[in-house]
């Protein structure tokens, strides 16, 4: 029987003493335990809004009941129907914006920890030793290219796999996952989670193509004449901005892709046993306060920084990082300082950055976004002693493929224009979705956008209609 | 993974690779790069393809012995396999009918890079002028290779022990100062070399095009590591370049970026050559 008298139930994590000196998950996760119990206080509600809330409309109350009853085997199949990536998304969700914030009991009470169940249920699959391998439609000879491993790209090549087409992932890095490996820190997402939905992936057919550029090792037309039939483009906004302000080209100040690649996928936070070294120093600064602002925060407290700041021109209220890693973050012991801009940096003889001059800001009205919008205090200027700079002020769109793709549209932004809907792009066979058609998002999104792309590419597949 | 076909030490500090990259073979052009990763614990460094045999589905590579990963790179045979090529990365070079003569300008393993470039401007119609430059005679390469196909190939050694005593620029100089009819020059090599014959060009403005070797990690446009001043705007070489306008350029900056890792570098020489028990260190060619 649901019991709205439980309380929530907190995720054991590591202790922040510890765990800033390792790159160990934070969050440990729920024992079967805590999972039944946090999933009795689940009410069954008869009109779920907690479906609604995920973008990929999990059918949450059933897959919860199961965990209620410990059938968490039923549990994961009932996630997976919808949702390939369990084990990612119950970890990296902004779960509080999506399926948990239109949760019943959060009215009165708090809401499911719907994320975390979800992960527990994926975690426990790994512990058992088991791996579910979904079935597959008979071949149906149709080959297609999904270019990008991001979870987009995966979400596309695993609905069309078991579809029984043919499906080769192209990726141009050396491991398939896209930020999920690049982006993401181990101490959030641990990549033995992605390489094992990527191996399952392989399980039931896909072809990974690793160190495979697509613009340069071949163009997308040059994919349609190898006879690929249909392409996906789950490319990402892998581009780095900067502000261009004075001094940002000094050594030591870092975009946060490649502070953050350097780490994860470079492991350079194990050199020199790995080949791939990163430098932080005694002070850094971070510029930013999403999601990607946190993870670099947080891996400089780990590489050895003293001192880890958050630098964010607006209030800690309309940071756009989850509450859940803002408060591992200040667990830690991340300094925030908020209404400030950096407008310079100084560096040294050597042209390695040692100073950042910073401009206090107050907020004006709102801008576009609904924000307040942050406004120089004039003659606020003040300079802070720096060793290394992250610059996590946000990514844009690559430009490999759509010049060289004839036919393909992209917007002023350079994003990839798609329909909403189905994922066309403005060229005949290609699709696109993820972050390269909105701008950085979500993971779940990315995979919702994969989902859609997926049904529309099967339509185009089977009837051959554009 | 991709094996290695054949090694060869060309010099005391040059290894020459042929290595199985099929896809790369056919599609590469002249001014090109691969990223290699050598293995699951390697660092991804970008090194020129400096010839390829698309039927056999091979490339060619020269890699300087300068640090952890060249040097280990190094001591790989035939038959090793390399955990990952990446590639054909950045913009193949421009080439063209000009008018005038084009000035391929090397220094040291910068030979490998200019090659292709200098043999297909040849194709083109081109008259070349090759100038090599070493530090002494035990390190030069390519030279019989670039004889085989340009106009004139003048080779200066800093010691002097081979060809001309003094640098790419004291031969370079001459030329310019007979007032030759170059349409165009391309250097390639340090970063300091390259800087050396923008100086002197830039007052005859003759266009000099130079292939900057910063630091990359994807080498696709995510990272940013490698990005260079170009007419005072911020420029990735791995996606705009790697060739520029050398006068352009701001080598400083490049030079500073270039040392960024120095001491992380020194660390990760040693601590490899410890436990392969070798002494061999490398010439100090590097850039900064
Ligand atoms: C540090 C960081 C933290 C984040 N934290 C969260 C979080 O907590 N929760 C959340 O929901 N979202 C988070 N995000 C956002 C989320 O990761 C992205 O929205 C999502 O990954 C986008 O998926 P995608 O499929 O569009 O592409 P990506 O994940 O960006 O993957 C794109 C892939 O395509 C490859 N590719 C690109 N161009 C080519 C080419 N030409 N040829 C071949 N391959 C190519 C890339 O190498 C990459 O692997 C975070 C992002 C970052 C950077
Ligand atoms: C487009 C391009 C083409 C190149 N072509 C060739 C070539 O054909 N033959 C050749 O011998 N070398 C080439 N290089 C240089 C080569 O990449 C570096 O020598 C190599 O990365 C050094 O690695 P290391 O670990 O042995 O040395 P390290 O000890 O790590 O570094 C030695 C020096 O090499 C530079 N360097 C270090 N890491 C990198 C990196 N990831 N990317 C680029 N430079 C780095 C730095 O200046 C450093 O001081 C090229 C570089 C670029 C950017
Ligand atoms: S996928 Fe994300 S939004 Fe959907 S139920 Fe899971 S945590 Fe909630």
């Amino acid at each position: 029987m649901p019991d709205t008298k439980i309380p929530r139930q907190a995720m054991p994590k590591q202790r922040p003493k510890e765990r800033i000196r390792n790159f160990n998950e934070v969050a440990l996760g729920f024992s079967a335990e805590l999972a039944q119990k946090e999933a009795e206080r689940c009410i069954q509600c008869k009109k779920p809004f907690c479906i609604e809330g995920c973008p990929v409309e999990i059918d949450i109350p059933v897959f919860i009941e199961l965990v209620a009853e410990g059938d968490f085997e039923s549990a994961l199949a009932k996630i997976r129907e919808t949702n390939l990536l369990p084990g990612v998304c119950g970890r990296v969700c902004p779960q509080e914006e999506q399926c948990e914030i239109v949760c019943v009991l959060s009215k009165r009470f708090e809401p499911v920890a719907i994320g975390r169940l979800e992960r527990f249920v994926a975690d426990w699959e790994i512990r058992e030793g088991k791996m579910d391998v979904p079935s597959v439609a008979p071949s149906t000879g149709h080959k297609v290219a999904v270019v990008g491993s991001g979870p987009g790209g995966l979400t596309v090549a695993a609905d069309l796999a078991r579809l029984g087409h043919k499906v080769t992932l192209f990726e141009a890095l050396h491991k398939p996952g896209g930020v999920l490996v690049y982006g993401i820190p181990e101490f959030r997402l641990p990549k033995a989670i992605v390489a094992r939905e990527c191996e399952i992936l392989e399980k039931i057919g896909v072809e990974l193509k690793l160190d495979f550029v697509v613009g340069r090792t071949a163009t997308v037309d040059e994919l349609f004449e190898m006879g690929y039939e249909a392409c996906f483009l789950g490319l990402g906004a892998g581009l780095p901005w900067f502000m261009n302000i004075p001094g940002e080209n000094l050594v030591g100040v870092y975009s946060a892709n490649e502070y953050l690649t350097r780490i994860n996928l470079m492991k350079a936070y194990l050199f020199p046993e790995y080949d791939t070294p990163i430098r932080v120093g005694e002070r850094v600064i971070v510029i930013g306060g999403g999601n990607v602002a946190m993870d670099a925060v947080r891996s400089s407290l780990r590489l050895g920084a003293k001192e880890a700041h958050i630098i964010y021109r607006r209030s800690r209220k309309e940071m756009p990082a989850r509450d859940e890693e803002i408060e591992n973050a200040e667990d830690e012991g991340v300094i925030f300082n908020f209404l400030l801009n950096p407008v310079r940096y100084i560096g040294n003889e050597a042209g390695r950055v040692k100073q950042v001059e910073l401009l206090k800001m107050e907020l004006g009205e709102p801008d576009a976004s609904g924000r307040r919008r942050p406004v120089p205090i004039e003659g606020s200027e003040y300079k802070m002693d720096v060793d290394t700079v992250v610059v996590a002020i946000g990514n844009g769109a690559n430009p490999l493929v759509p010049s060289s793709t004839p036919g393909l549209e992209t917007n002023k932004w350079g994003y990839i224009v798609a329909d909403a809907e189905t994922g066309k792009t403005t060229k005949k066979g290609v699709w696109a979705g993820g972050d390269i058609v909105t701008g950085a998002a979500t993971v779940i999104l990315a995979m919702g956008a994969g989902r859609k792309a997926a049904r529309s590419m099967h339509e185009y597949l089977t009837t051959g209609e554009w | 993974m991709f094996r290695i076909v054949e090694r060869q030490r060309v010099n005391p500090e040059v290894n020459r690779f042929v290595i199985e990259a099929s896809i790369i073979a056919q599609k590469r052009e002249p001014g090109q790069f691969v990223v290699f990763r050598l293995h699951e614990k390697g660092e991804r460094i970008p090194i020129t393809i400096a010839d390829a045999d698309a039927q056999a589905g091979t490339i060619t590579v020269y890699v300087q012995e300068l640090g952890k990963t060249t040097f280990e790179m190094g001591r790989m045979n035939a038959g090793d396999e390399i955990a990952d090529v990446i590639g054909p990365l950045g913009n193949p070079t421009p080439i063209e009918k000009l008018d005038g003569e084009v000035f391929a300008i090397a220094g040291g393993v910068g030979s490998a890079e200019v090659l292709p470039i200098a043999r297909k401007h040849k194709e083109a119609g081109n008259k070349v002028i090759a100038i090599l430059g070493y530090r002494s005679k035990d390190i030069v390469i390519l030279e019989e290779e670039f004889r085989s196909f340009a106009d004139e190939v003048y080779v200066t050694t800093d010691d002097g022990s081979y060809g001309r005593e003094g640098f790419v620029t004291t031969e370079l100089a001459d030329h310019l100062e007979k007032g030759r009819p170059i349409a165009e020059i391309i250097a390639v090599g340090p970063a300091i070399m390259m800087k050396a014959v923008c100086d002197l060009t830039r007052h005859y403005n003759i266009k000099t095009m130079v292939s900057l070797n910063s630091i990359m990690i994807d080498a696709t446009g995510m990272c940013g590591v490698c990005r260079v001043e170009v007419g005072g705007e911020t420029r990735y070489a791995c996606v705009h370049g790697p060739e520029f306008d050398g006068h352009k350029v701001n080598f400083d900056l490049l030079l500073k970026r270039l040392a960024s890792f120095k001491e992380e570098e020194k660390i990760s020489l040693e601590r490899y050559q410890a436990a392969v028990g070798d002494e061999h260190t490398p010439w100090g060619a590097q850039d900064a």
